[in-house]
């Protein structure tokens, strides 16, 4: 089922999943397929000069196994309003929170993909809420949230786009330095910012037109319970997207080893493969949620350019598009 | 907020005219009302020159740019009278030869038809050549399969075009005749907590102070003022330059008969350029030491009209001499890559007959900005780069610039990115900066190559001619960068 399911999916991506490898071998095989298979850079020296991060285990699941959902889903049961919050994750967003706007800091690669990431969004939205792309408030109307909104890089696009936006995080100083900074402008200073998690605003009963969270989900403790907050935040028939890295070997290389330990984009441990989700895992655990992927599209970065494009390569970074059915 | 919209403008050239005035007094009348509170732009344009107005056009003629609110800031009362251009005015000495590239670039932002009412002259033809007597070139624009090479007009013209463009588009814009005295990028620096009740909002506009007092605060400053730039200076941009010992006469001049071909023959002081203009009328672009400037410009008109003669014709040297296609010669073996005008015989520039515009004297100089662009802050034109006239590519760079600008604005609104920050205004730099380097850097490369006289190694300076003209990739090159391709010539 889950097969059938697939092919419908994603028609739009022609990704290959690379085939499993053993962590010896990672260390070959990462230089040539550091970014897209157009451009084999050879690693410069510092690659050998820092200790790899732990790689990832010599089977990964590709395909996802109902077990290893399930795992997602009994780990935290007891804490029901957090069960998505992973301490330690958040520890690492909080001591680098005053460089959230930094476009040179170690939020860069958010920087760089905004546009691309925000391109998506803009088309996918415009098309499904019947919104004029041509306008320049086109999400006028629309509510919409932010679920790990960080420093607001991407709050304060949504809102000169016209949306109603809520941005939260559960993180503090993110939410503070999130509100400064959208108090700078009059037109992103009606973002609403408050610190907590989807979970508790599922309490609350509240309900959003477009639920977005961006780079989030694999941060989280449970991938599977976090998605079905965003869906319970989703009204029927709204839109719920999210992007993440891929658990491939050359998201291993990119995300990981390149932005971490070479390009020293992000500090070192700010990702952890193991926690990485592949795009079937994303789907699978959409529709446990009542959400289906309508679409999806993959990042490529062109180091030459130093930009950010869509492409059908869903092997390192991807976005998803989803709508919550109407029951 | 105060932002004025200005009402469609249609019909005659003369009633748009009216129509802007009153509506510029109303505006000028309401401002006085409202000047206790300073007024908020999206975008202020410091510097209604060509480029500044090319920028304000494509703002305008964008789908997503039209709606922002400009403020555009120069002392030339023009701006606000209008600039009224009719049939018997005498040319303008100023003139540029705007390229293809520019060309598509003002049909696209509307300002051509308004181009095209005026006098312009397209020509499909250049005849370079040396005094030596060695070598020569035809360039035709068929070589390169185009219909022309490019089009000379009158700054003017360029610059009432791209006024009246902005007249009749439905734009948000305000006129500030004035100068801009200083600039205040960073209102509100720190992002401490505290600051939070007493400077909101500020951190996202740049405020500028203008010589008649007024304050206005912008997301965006455009620095289009030119060579001098005040607004590179305020935001602490380095330039690197060089001055040549070297000044250029312009002027226009009279011929007996309608000129289509543009010329350019290296004398042993430098280049003298002949471009047409349209009607019997041609500009010249003549450069030479300082001390030959000041004498040529005091002479008297004959004499003047007489010592340009000779440096067109027989001064300083012989004519070279026709290659047909079929002796070849030294260059037979080049073989295929012949091209169709390589065959074409020498021939000798339409004489002057009258002086048609006073003679103006430039000093030669390239100037670059280190940094085109910082937060809330973007270089165009002149501001950003400064060349000397010789290959007529000065604005044309503007031009571009001022395109590629508001492109990446238009793309940035569609993201919903803030106009004025510097991930956005990076992609412009990114674009225009190795584009106007390595024009800057072909161009230095003629100078520092025409501007003295080698001697023994003219022949060889010739024989490049010669080279240029018979073989067609590499000429093909050179005229496609000088149409404004962006491609560099093989041998860079
Ligand atoms: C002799 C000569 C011949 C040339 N020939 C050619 C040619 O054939 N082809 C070609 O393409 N180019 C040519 N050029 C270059 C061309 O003229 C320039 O590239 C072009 O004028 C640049 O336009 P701009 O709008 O950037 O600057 P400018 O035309 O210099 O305009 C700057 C504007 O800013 C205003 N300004 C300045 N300071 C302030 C301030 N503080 N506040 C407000 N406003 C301010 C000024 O009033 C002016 O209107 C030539 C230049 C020279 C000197
Ligand atoms: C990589 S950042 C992404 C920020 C933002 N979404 C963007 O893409 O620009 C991840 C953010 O998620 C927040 N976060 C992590 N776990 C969370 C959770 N369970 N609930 C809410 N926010 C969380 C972190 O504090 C951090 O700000």
């Amino acid at each position: 089922m889950a097969s059938k399911l697939l092919k419908r999916t994603f028609h739009i991506s022609t990704w290959s999943a690379c085939p499993p490898r053993s962590a010896r071998s990672l260390i070959a095989v990462a230089p040539s397929r550091f970014f897209s298979d157009s451009n084999s850079q050879p690693v410069p020296a510092t690659a050998g000069s820092s200790p790899l991060p732990p790689g990832p285990p010599t089977t990964p699941n590709d395909a996802p196994s109902p077990s290893s959902v399930s795992r997602y889903g009994s780990k935290r049961k007891s804490e029901s309003t957090h069960s998505s919050v992973k301490d330690p994750e958040l520890a690492k967003f909080a001591a680098i929170s005053d460089t959230w706007w930094d476009s040179e800091g170690p939020f860069k690669p958010l920087h760089l993909m905004n546009p691309t990431r925000l391109a998506f969004i803009r088309s996918t939205l415009c098309r499904h809420f019947g919104k004029d792309p041509y306008s320049v408030r086109p999400f006028e109307g629309l509510k919409i949230i932010d679920v790990g909104c960080g420093g607001g890089i991407l709050s304060e696009p949504l809102a000169r786009m016209g949306a109603a936006v809520t941005g939260i995080d559960a993180v503090d100083k993110n939410i503070k330095i999130a509100r400064v900074h959208a108090d700078l402008d009059p037109v992103t200073s009606n973002i609403e910012y408050s610190c907590m998690t989807a979970e508790k605003l599922v309490e609350e009963e509240r309900e959003f037109d477009a639920v977005i969270a961006l780079e989030v989900i694999e941060h989280v403790a449970n991938p599977s319970e976090f998605c079905k907050s965003l869906s319970a935040l989703t009204i029927a028939g709204g839109a719920t997207v999210v992007s993440t890295i891929n658990r491939s070997m050359r998201a291993y290389a990119t995300a990981i080893v390149a932005a971490e330990y070479i390009l020293h984009w992000l500090p070192k441990g700010t990702h952890q493969w193991s926690s990485f989700l592949t795009p079937e895992e994303l789907v699978l655990i959409f529709n446990r949620a009542s959400l289906s992927v309508k679409e999806m599209a993959g990042f490529v970065y062109n180091p030459l350019t130093g930009r950010w494009s869509l492409s059908d390569d869903i092997s390192v970074n991807f976005i998803a598009f989803g709508t919550k059915d109407v029951q | 907020m105060n932002r004025f919209v200005a009402r469609r403008f249609v019909g005659s050239p003369f009633l748009s005219r009216v129509a802007w005035r009153s509506f510029c007094d109303v505006a000028s009348a309401e401002k006085q009302k409202l000047s206790s509170d300073t007024d908020e732009y999206d975008v202020a344009i410091v510097g209604g020159g060509m480029v500044g107005l090319a920028v304000a056009c494509s703002l305008a003629s964008m789908p997503l740019t039209k709606h922002l609110s400009v403020a555009i800031i120069d002392s030339n009362p023009a701006l606000l009278k209008g600039i009224i251009i009719t049939k018997d005015d005498p040319p303008d000495p100023r003139v540029s030869t705007v390229t293809p590239a520019t060309i598509s670039i003002f049909k696209e932002i509307g300002a051509w038809k308004f181009v095209e009412q005026h006098r312009h002259a397209y020509f499909d033809k250049m005849q370079v050549w040396d005094y030596t007597g060695l070598g020569y070139t035809h360039y035709n624009a068929r070589d390169v399969n185009k219909e022309l090479l490019g089009c000379v007009v009158e700054n003017k013209v360029l610059q009432s075009s791209l006024l009246s463009c902005i007249q009749v588009a439905d734009f948000q814009k305000q006129i500030f005749s004035a100068r801009l005295n200083s600039m205040n990028l960073n209102p509100c620096s720190s992002l401490s907590e505290k600051d939070i009740t007493s400077t909101r909002y500020q951190g996202s506009f740049a405020e500028l102070e203008l010589s008649d007092g007024t304050c206005i605060r912008a997301k965006l400053v455009i620095g289009a003022d030119g060579s001098k730039s005040n607004v590179r200076e305020l935001a602490g941009f380095k330039t690197t330059g060089w001055a040549y010992a070297q000044n250029a006469i312009i002027c226009t001049v009279e011929h007996t008969a309608e000129n289509d071909c543009a010329w350019q023959r290296f004398l042993p002081s430098g280049p003298i350029a002949l471009l047409p203009i349209g009607d019997n009328f041609s500009n010249i672009v003549w450069t030479m030491s300082p001390n030959e400037s000041s004498e040529r410009k005091d002479m008297t008109e004959s004499d003047f009209i007489n010592s340009v003669n000779h440096a067109l014709n027989y001064g300083y040297g012989p004519h070279p001499k026709s290659i047909s296609a079929g002796d070849g010669g030294l260059l037979s073996w080049l073989g295929k890559g012949v091209t169709s005008s390589g065959g074409e015989v020498f021939k000798v520039p339409p004489r002057v007959v009258k002086l048609a515009s006073e003679r103006m004297v430039f000093p030669l100089s390239l100037k670059h900005a280190n940094t085109y662009i910082s937060k809330r802050v973007a270089l165009v034109g002149d501001a950003a780069h400064t060349v000397h006239p010789l290959a007529g590519q000065g604005v044309n760079l503007g031009f571009g610039d001022a395109y590629a600008l508001s492109k990446v604005i238009n793309e940035g609104i569609a993201v919903g990115s803030d106009i004025g920050q510097v991930s956005l205004l990076g992609r412009y730099e990114a674009q225009r900066k190795p584009a106007n380097i390595a024009m800057i850097a072909i161009l230095d490369g003629f100078q520092k190559a025409y501007s003295i006289d080698f001697g023994p190694l003219n022949i060889l300076r010739a024989t490049g001619f010669n080279v240029a003209n018979y073989f067609s990739p590499l000429k093909q090159n050179i005229i496609s960068y000088a149409c404004g391709e962006q491609k560099l010539p093989h041998f860079m």
